[in-house]
Formats: C-alpha cells, structure tokens, sequence
C-alpha cells in the first residue's frame, strides 16, 4: 500500500515511515526537509472504500499514541474516553490514524534526530510552521493511499491543524472538529510561550541548543517551561477546587523556599515528570510554529476566504473556563465558517476545568461531538456500527 | 411557487412524537429541500421536523447552550449565538428561508432583528403570541393585570417575552419593512385556521398565535 518513496519501519514500538530524498518535506520558509521520517500509530481497520479514515491531530506535547499505551515512555494512552471501542471515535467503526507532529520528539523527525551529517540537527532545524506540520501529515496519508479523510480533529493546536487541513486540502477532509482551538495564537499566548522559551534558553544546560551532542539536558529550563504553560491549561476555578491553599504535607509554613503549597508541589511534578519525556528543541519549535499561526493570513487577513468552497462539514467546540484558547477566539473561527456558508456547528461546553477540559470527563462535550460524528458518518454512508 | 398547506394532523400521524402546531404550520410553508436557517431553535424539533418532512438543509442558531448541544447531540448543525448580535455574520442570501419561531418577543431590538433575517433570507417565516386576542383584550379590561393566557404562560415578571405585539403591529413592522405578506396563518386551541392575509382584523380578535410568511418586495 506504501509508496515507492517510502520505507515502512517498526522499531522500539514505533512506526515510522521513512520518505527518501526523492520525497523532501518543502516548508513555508523555503527550506526543505529531507530525508523526512513520520511516525504514527493507527487503530481499527480501513474499509475497502477507504472512506472511514480518522486523522486525530495531537497538542503541543501529545504524540501518536492517542489511543494506546506509548511503549517508550510508558505513559498511558492521552485520549482513551474519546478514541477506542465504543467510543465517540469508535475503533470499530473507523480507522484512527495519528502521527507525532514535525518538529516533535517521538520519531518523526524533529531538532533531537540526526541531520543529514549524523548529528543531532539541534538549532539547524528550520523554523516550522503549522501548515508545515499538516503538510508532513498530508505525505503520510497520501503514502497510506488514502485519499480522503472522513474527519480530521483535535484539541488546543490539534485544533489548529484540523482547521489547516480543511482549508489546504478541502476535497480530503469530509468532516472537521476543532477543540478548544483558535484561528490566530493570541498575543498573550506568544508572552507564555516566550516565557518557556526564555526559560530553555536561560538553562545553562541548553547550551545554544547543542546539549544533546554534550550528552546534557537543560531540564530546569524545560521545567519552568512546562509548569508556566501548564498554568495557562487549567482554570482559577479549578485550582482552587483541587489546592485552594492547602499546604503540601506540613501544617505550618515552613519559612523557606520549599513546595510548602500543594499547587507549587502540583506544578513542580508537572514540570519534573515532562523533562524525561520530551525534547527542549522539540519545545521550542513547537510553540514558535503555534506563535506564527494565523489562518487568515494567506487569505487577505479573511479567515473566511480560509474556508470559502469547501464542502467539508465543521463542528467547533470552546470551554467556558478556558483562558488559553477562550470561546471568543472559537466563536471568531464560527463567524468566519458562518460567512463563509459552511455547514458548522458551535458548542460551547460549561465547566470548571479550563483548557485541558477537552481531555477529561465531560459528558455534554462527548454527546456533541458523538452526535457530529454519527450524523457526518450517515452523510458519508459509513455504517452506524462497524465490524471489526 | 406554489406552497402547499400540510395539515398538522396529516403530520401527526407520521411521528410518535407531538408536534408543535405552529411547527406543522411552518413545515407546511416551506419548500421541499430547501436551505433553511432556523433561528432560536431550542433543542431542534423544527429543524428535525422540516429535515423529515421537507428535506431541507438546515441550520440554527440558539442561545442557550443546553439547547445547542442537545441540536448537535442530535446531529444538527447548530450554532450558539444571540438573534440580537450574530445574525450580521451571516451573508445576503445566504438561505431560502429564515425562521423566528415564537422568538421574536423574546429579542431586544425585533424590527433589527426582521430585518436581518430579510437580509439573510429570501423569505421569512415568523410565529408568534398575538396580544390581540380577545381573551388577552378581555383579562387586561376586566382585571387590569397583565393578562396569562396559553400563549402568554407566564407572569408579567418572570416572562422572557421583551416585545409582544399584536397581529395588526406586526403586519405594520413587515410593511414598514418591504416585506411582503405571502400567507399568515392563524393558531387557536392548538388547530391551525384559514389563511386570514385579507382579513387581518379577524385573526387579530381571534388568533392565539400567528404564523407569518414574508417575502422581500
């Protein structure tokens, strides 16, 4: 099934596709990539009309094991309630692809693989994009041979990258749900993230980028990275639900620099169990590709000419407490699919849990977008429950 | 283009559930396979109504965010917005008919609000409580209190109702605004009268809810 270009590969638990030098990954910048290696993971079969196709898009520090458990770092899989048997992404009935995004750090090639000349790429890396990600994604699914996806989702920048495929490849995506996303990274979102960058970069340990050669990790830096944005993922509501200002395992103020609070102890955990999972490189390109995202850009600063033509059918979901990615900037992606004429829906979910809502338990939200799916799934003639 | 009146009870039969007589009116108005915006659509009966009998393709907009999500639970394609601020998203002609079901007393500012559904829509379909009706008419003579009736359930002060009007006030709206007055149906004891546009004093005595379909002129 796999093109001639590309090389299939299983090792250490990950599935790669290995596109050769015929095959370079061109960016926005005008740089290319090349060799370019894409891994991913998929669950559920292809029906022989190929028509039942899941492209999942994963966050900033997601990767491809949506729906199983990631063999290298042992965590459990990131999105359980929403993919799998019987779920509103029914295994079942579909077949769920995800791929670890460019520039990430679990096999798809990134600033921590090996260039061209055997060494770590570090800050030689090009500066990517979004629309750079999608299209690394559009030569994995054009290498499986599949020619159009039934629907194309994810949350927070998956969210960006859902919506980029459905304006860059509007025949190849049928259906579309942006979760807790945006159309354009806000000016408060690029100061959070150029808090973390500043951060690595502060670290001694990042040494311009070229710690891996020096066989150290700035992860100090990529801790305080990780616990700022983490902050911006939650809700006030919701850390003073879980910590109010509980003390962390002592009854009085220890006068000292300790975690004395709970939240502080919360968010040291946050940032200490990221730096063994994820590259500070990989961190730093990510979020510069979110900070340069603004879909209406190409089109005349007119996100709906983003949109104008397509057929695909779009569901946007927000979450009432979310500060990162708020309603307001969901609704504004709504208005431009509304002027546009596309066929849209807008659910705005009321909770206490902030941004990372759209991985948790939230019934109204999984009712919705199981009631998208199944509706987009009878408009494109796929069955309501699938054999296996 | 010929409409063709489906009787409520004709719809009746075919569903297990009751159907909302001025929603049977509506269907009964609107073209087989049309585009269709339903605005203020609650929890999507209309839509799922006209999508069953009429085939069209619909949309809604709702305010209420346990109303859209139960739409889009039920595979609508709904969005969340205010009839009073998000219609100006929506292009010129974007839809063959627009709808403001019993909702129009319910906004702030209803003579903006028609005539952006005007804009958006080639025709209009507007139902609503009429205050006209003599049992309205007779309970604010007699008691001198803002009258309850089954169109107007509720108390003065726990209404949602913002702008209630009679069947002669809004015929005058629909004028003012170059709409022309297609059909008007009249609802009482929850059947669906003759079609009155020649004799709007009549429906104004005696019509509990009306149903109007307006074109641009």
């Amino acid at each position: 099934m796999i093109q001639a270009a590309a090389k299939l590969s299983a090792a250490g638990g990950l599935r790669t596709l290995q596109f050769d030098a015929s095959t370079p990954l061109q960016l926005s910048s005008g740089a290319v990539i090349s060799p370019l290696t894409v891994a991913f993971e998929t669950y559920g079969q292809l029906n022989a009309e190929k028509s039942n196709a899941v492209l999942v898009c994963h966050a900033l520090t997601g990767d491809q094991f949506v729906a199983s458990p990631n063999p290298v770092t042992g965590r459990p899989a990131w999105w359980p309630r929403m993919v799998g048997p019987g779920r509103p992404i029914d295994t079942n009935r579909f077949h769920v692809i995800c791929a670890n995004i460019l520039g990430g750090c679990m096999g798809t090639t990134g600033p921590a693989s090996l260039a061209p000349d055997g060494q770590p790429y570090g800050l030689r890396f090009p500066v990517i994009t979004v629309a750079d990600i999608v299209r690394a994604q559009a030569m994995l699914i054009e290498a499986l041979e599949i020619p159009s996806l039934f629907l194309v989702i994810g949350g927070s920048i998956g969210g960006m990258q859902a919506m980029q495929w459905a304006s860059a490849y509007p025949k190849r995506v049928f259906a579309c749900a942006s979760i807790a996303s945006a159309a354009r990274h806000s000016a408060q979102n690029i100061a959070f993230y150029e808090v973390g960058r500043q951060a690595i970069m502060a670290d001694p340990d990042w040494r311009n980028g070229e710690y891996l050669a020096a066989g150290v990790r700035p992860a100090k830096g990529l801790a305080v990275a990780r616990m700022a944005a983490h902050i911006t993922y939650l809700s006030e509501q919701s850390l003073r639900r879980k910590f109010d200002r509980q003390l962390q395992g002592r009854e009085k103020f220890s006068f000292g620099f300790d975690a004395d609070f709970q939240v502080e102890s919360y968010l040291r955990h946050q940032g200490s169990s990221f730096v063994d999972r994820f590259d500070a490189n990989s961190y730093l390109y990510i979020t510069r590709a979110v900070d340069y995202f603004d879909l209406a850009s190409d089109f005349g600063g007119q996100l709906a000419n983003a949109f104008q033509g397509g057929a695909t059918k779009y569901c946007v979901f927000a979450f009432s407490s979310d500060w990162h990615y708020p309603p307001e900037d969901n609704r504004q992606i709504v208005r431009a699919l509304i002027a546009a004429g596309a066929e849209a829906s807008y659910v705005e979910v009321e909770t206490d849990k902030g941004h990372d809502a759209f991985l948790l338990e939230e019934p109204a939200f999984e009712a919705a977008l199981t009631g998208f799916i199944d509706s987009a799934a009878s408009a494109r003639g796929l069955a309501l429950t699938g054999a296996p | 283009m010929t409409l063709t009146l489906v009787q409520p009870e004709a719809i009746a039969q075919n569903t297990r559930a009751r159907v909302r007589t001025d929603h049977a009116v509506i269907a009964g108005m609107v073209r087989n396979g049309a585009k269709v915006l339903d605005v203020g659509c609650g929890d999507g009966a209309l839509l799922h109504l006209l999508a069953r009998e009429r085939g069209v393709k619909g949309r809604g907009m709702e305010l209420s965010q346990a109303g859209v999500n139960a739409c889009v639970a039920k595979g609508l394609s709904v969005v969340q917005g205010d009839a009073d601020r998000d219609l100006s998203d929506y292009p010129n002609d974007s839809f063959d008919y627009v709808i403001l079901s019993k909702t129009i007393q319910a906004v702030r500012h209803p003579r903006s609000v028609l005539k952006e559904l005007a804009r958006i829509g080639e025709r209009v379909v507007v139902s609503f409580p009429n205050f006209g009706h003599w049992r309205v008419r007779t309970q604010l003579l007699a008691s001198g209190r803002m009258p309850n009736t089954a169109s107007l359930p509720n108390r003065w002060c726990e209404t949602e109702n913002l702008h209630l009007c009679t069947v002669r006030d809004f015929a005058d709206l629909a004028r003012e605004l170059h709409l022309d007055l297609e059909r008007a149906v009249p609802i009482s004891g929850g059947q669906a009268g003759a079609p009155f546009a020649a004799t709007l004093w009549r429906a104004n005595w005696f019509a509990e809810e009306a149903v109007f379909l307006l074109a641009r002129r």
